[in-house]
C-alpha cells in the first residue's frame, strides 16, 4: 500500500463547555488524522466526546456555551479553528460535508427534496445555470441509489422512508465533491437491513469518489465492517488508535478490551457477558489520573495520580495506558521474572 | 409436555385510520395480525423484528395495556382476554413489564422509594413497614444500595435507572416479565451489566421472560427460543441455536446477514434484500415478505403461507417449506 497523504490533521484539540457548574472539557487534547480516501472510525460510548470532536471540525460547536480552547485542525494547510465564519462557510459543505444521525430532523419538512438539494448547490456554485443545478441534483440522487429521482425531487421529507431520507442526506453531502465526509452515527436510527444498505453505499462511494470518511459510531460491528483505522475515545480522550485488524484482534487498552468483550456476538452464545464495572463518567467529572482507572481491573497507584500519554505499541498503533509505558513494561517484566 | 405458562392464540390488533371530518374509519393498520405462540415456565422467549413489525404492540397486548382486537391470551390457566378490568389489574401482579426508556418510565417527581412502593400499594401487599423493608431489599438485589431510596430518578445514570425499572417490576414477585427493549438505550458496557443482572435474577427468582428487542446479538445471548416478526406476523419461531445456525425463512436469513459483526476478518454470507418495509396499513397480498424476498415464487403473492412446524420446535411461515411439513 502506498503511503497516502494526510488530508485532515487534528492536533491537541480542546473543546470545552462553560456551564453554570464550571468548565466541562468535552474534548481534551485529542490528536488524530485522516488520510486521503480512507475510512476512519471514532468509537466510544455516550459522553466520550466523539460528536463534539466532529462538530469542532465543522466549526459547529454551539457558542456559547461551547468553545474551542486550544489545538489545531489542519485542512489543506489551513487551521480551521482560526478561520472566520465566512471562510468556514466556504469549506463547510464544500470541502468537508457532514451527515447526521436522524435524517428527519436534518431535512426541512416544509421544502421539497429538490428544493433543498438545489439550495445546497447554489450556495457553493453561484455561477451555475438552473439546468446545471437540476442535472447535478438528479445525478447525485442516482448515485446514492434513489429510485425515480425526478419524482422524488417534488416530494417532501415526510413522504420518504428513513433509509431514503438518509440517502438524500448523503446525496446532499456529496453534491460539491467534498474531500472529507463526516458521518455522525449515520445508521443508528435505521433498521438493520437498511443499515447494511447505507453502510454499503458509504463504503462504495468512498471507493468510487475517493472521499475520506470519518465515521462516528458507538456500534463496534459497524466499525469492524466499514473502517480501515479506528480511534477509541473515552471521556474526552483518545485511549487507543490503530488499524481495524489490530484493534479488534489484539486490543491493548483495558477499556477497548472490555468493550469488545461486553458485546454479545450474534454468531455464538457466550455463557456470561463480560461487563466493565461502574458507570460511564460524566465529562469533566474525573480530574486527576487516568480517566478509566476507577473501572479498570489493572489499575495501580500511578493510574490514580498521573495521566498517561499515548504510547506507541506498534507501527500505527498507540495506547493511552501505563501498562505500555516502556518504563513500566521493564519493571513489570522484572516482577514477572522474580515471581 | 407441560402446560405452558403463557399461551397466545390468534392475537390481532388493528388500529383504525380515520379520515374526513366525520372521522369515518377508512382503513386500519394491521399492527399485529394473527400471532400465536407459547411460553414455558422459566424460559426466555426473545421476539425480534425491525421497527413497525408489531413486537412492542404484542408485548403490550399480553398485559392488556392495549386491548387486543381479536385473540386469546391464557396465562397460568386463566384467560386474560376475558377478564374484567378489575380482575385484570389483579392479574398484573404476576405479569410485569420493563420498558425501554428508563428516563421516561420513572416519574421524575417521585423518590425511588415512592416509585418502588407504588406496585405494593396498588396490589395491597404488606403493611407500610414491610413495604419499606421490601423496597430496600430489592434495591440491593438489583445492585443498588438502600440509601438510594431517598433519591430522585435524575440523580441516577441510565444503567442505574434501568436497574430501578427492573426492581419495580420485581416488587410484586411476578412470574412473567415482559421486557420491551430493556437495554437498547444503554451504552455497551452498561448493557452487559443489565443483561447479566437479568440472567442472575431469572435463576434466583425462577422468572420467565419475554424479551423484545431489535438487537439480534442481545437476543441470542439471553433467549432460549426466538420468534422473528415481520409486518405484524410471526415469520419464524425456533430454539435459539436452530434459528441462528440454520434459519429457514428468507427474512430471518436476510436479517441475520445484515447484522454488522464486531470482527473485521468476518466474511459474511450475502443475502440480498432490497427496498424498505411496506406500510402495515396496506400490507402486500399473500406472504407479506414477497416484495423483498429473493426466493419469490408465483404462489407467494397470492396465498398467505401457514405458520406451522417444519421440524420439532421449529415453525416457519413460508411456502418454500410447505412440502417438508409433517402431514
Amino acid at each position: 500500500m502506498t503511503e497516502r497523504k494526510t488530508i485532515l490533521d487534528v492536533k491537541g484539540l480542546q473543546t470545552s463547555f462553560f456551564t453554570d457548574d464550571g468548565e466541562v472539557p468535552a474534548v481534551d487534547n485529542v490528536n488524530f488524522h485522516i488520510r486521503e480516501g480512507e475510512v476512519l472510525g471514532i468509537v466510544g460510548e455516550s459522553g466520550c466526546g466523539k460528536s463534539v470532536t466532529s462538530l469542532s471540525i465543522m466549526g459547529l460547536v454551539p457558542s456559547p456555551p461551547g468553545k474551542i480552547k486550544g489545538g489545531e485542525i489542519l485542512f489543506q494547510d489551513k487551521d480551521l479553528t482560526k478561520l472566520s465564519e465566512k471562510k468556514m462557510r466556504e469549506i463547510r459543505g464544500n470541502d468537508i460535508a457532514m451527515i447526521f444521525q436522524e435524517p428527519m430532523t436534518s431535512l426541512n419538512p416544509l421544502f421539497t427534496i429538490g428544493n433543498q438539494l438545489r439550495e445546497a448547490i447554489k450556495i457553493h456554485k453561484k455561477d451555475w445555470s438552473k439546468d446545471q443545478v437540476q442535472e447535478r441534483a438528479i445525478e447525485m440522487m442516482k448515485l446514492v441509489g434513489l429510485p425515480r429521482p425526478e419524482g422524488l425531487m417534488k416530494e417532501y421529507p415526510h413522504q420518504l422512508s428513513g433509509g431514503m431520507r438518509q440517502r438524500v442526506m448523503i446525496a446532499m453531502a456529496l453534491l460539491c465533491d467534498p474531500k472529507v465526509l463526516i458521518a455522525d452515527e449515520p445508521t443508528t436510527a435505521l433498521d438493520v437491513t437498511i443499515q447494511s444498505q447505507i453502510l454499503k453505499l458509504i463504503k462504495n462511494l468512498n471507493e468510487r469518489l475517493n472521499t475520506a470518511v470519518l465515521l462516528i459510531t458507538h456500534d463496534l460491528g459497524v466499525v469492524a465492517e466499514t473502517c480501515e483505522r479506528v480511534v477509541v475515545m473515552y471521556s474526552g480522550k483518545v485511549v487507543e488508535e490503530g488499524p481495524v485488524h489490530t484493534i479488534f484482534n489484539d486490543p491493548q487498552h483495558p477499556y477497548t478490551k472490555g468493550l469488545l468483550e461486553s458485546v454479545p456476538d450474534m454468531r455464538f452464545k457466550k455463557e456470561r457477558l463480560y461487563s466493565i464495572p461502574g458507570n460511564v463518567p460524566k465529562p469533566g467529572s474525573i480530574k486527576t489520573g487516568c480517566k478509566f482507572a476507577a473501572r479498570c481491573e489493572f489499575a495501580f497507584d500511578r493510574c490514580m495520580t498521573e495521566s498517561p500519554e499515548l504510547y506507541q505499541t506498534a507501527e500505527d498503533h498507540q495506547t493511552r495506558c501505563f501498562l505500555f509505558d516502556p518504563k513500566e513494561v521493564q519493571s513489570h517484566d522484572r516482577t514477572v521474572i522474580e515471581s | 409436555m407441560t402446560e405452558p405458562l403463557l399461551k397466545v392464540e390468534g392475537l390481532k390488533k388493528y388500529f383504525p385510520i380515520k379520515s374526513g371530518i366525520l372521522g369515518k374509519v377508512s382503513n386500519c393498520v394491521k399492527a399485529v395480525d394473527d400471532v400465536s405462540f407459547t411460553v414455558q415456565e422459566g424460559e426466555t422467549l426473545g421476539i425480534v423484528g425491525e421497527s413497525g413489525c408489531g413486537k412492542s404492540t404484542t408485548g403490550r397486548m399480553l398485559m392488556r395495556l392495549l386491548e387486543p382486537t381479536e385473540g386469546v391470551v391464557t396465562f397460568d390457566g386463566q384467560e386474560l382476554t376475558s377478564l374484567s378490568n378489575n380482575d385484570m389489574r389483579k392479574a398484573r401482579r404476576d405479569i410485569q413489564m420493563v420498558f425501554q426508556d428508563p428516563y421516561a418510565s420513572l416519574n421524575p417527581r417521585h423518590t425511588i422509594e415512592k416509585i418502588l412502593m407504588e406496585p405494593l400499594n396498588v396490589h395491597n401487599i404488606g403493611d407500610p413497614k414491610e413495604r419499606k423493608k421490601k423496597v430496600h431489599e430489592f434495591l440491593e438485589i438489583v445492585g443498588l444500595s438502600s440509601y438510594h431510596a431517598k433519591r430522585y430518578p435524575h440523580q441516577f445514570s441510565g444503567g442505574q435507572r434501568q436497574r430501578i425499572g427492573i426492581a419495580r417490576a420485581l416488587m410484586t414477585n411476578p412470574k412473567l416479565i415482559i421486557a420491551d427493549e430493556p437495554v437498547s438505550a444503554l451504552d455497551v458496557s452498561i448493557q452487559a451489566q443489565v443483561l447479566n443482572l437479568m440472567q442472575d435474577l431469572q435463576k434466583e427468582l425462577k422468572l420467565t421472560y419475554i424479551f423484545i428487542a431489535h438487537d439480534l446479538g442481545v437476543v441470542r445471548h439471553i433467549s432460549d427460543r426466538v420468534g422473528v416478526m415481520y409486518l405484524g406476523q410471526m415469520a419464524e419461531l425456533a430454539n435459539t441455536e436452530d434459528l441462528y445456525e440454520k434459519p429457514l425463512h428468507p427474512y430471518t436469513q436476510a436479517l441475520l446477514a445484515a447484522v454488522p459483526v464486531p470482527d473485521p476478518d468476518f466474511v459474511r454470507e450475502e443475502v440480498i434484500i432490497t427496498g424498505d418495509v411496506p406500510s402495515p396499513a396496506n400490507p402486500p397480498s399473500g406472504c407479506r415478505f414477497h416484495t423483498r424476498c429473493p426466493f419469490k415464487m408465483d404462489i407467494c403473492s397470492e396465498v398467505v403461507p401457514v405458520f406451522a412446524e417444519v421440524e420439532e420446535g421449529h415453525s416457519v411461515a413460508c411456502h418454500l417449506y410447505e412440502e417438508s411439513r409433517p402431514q
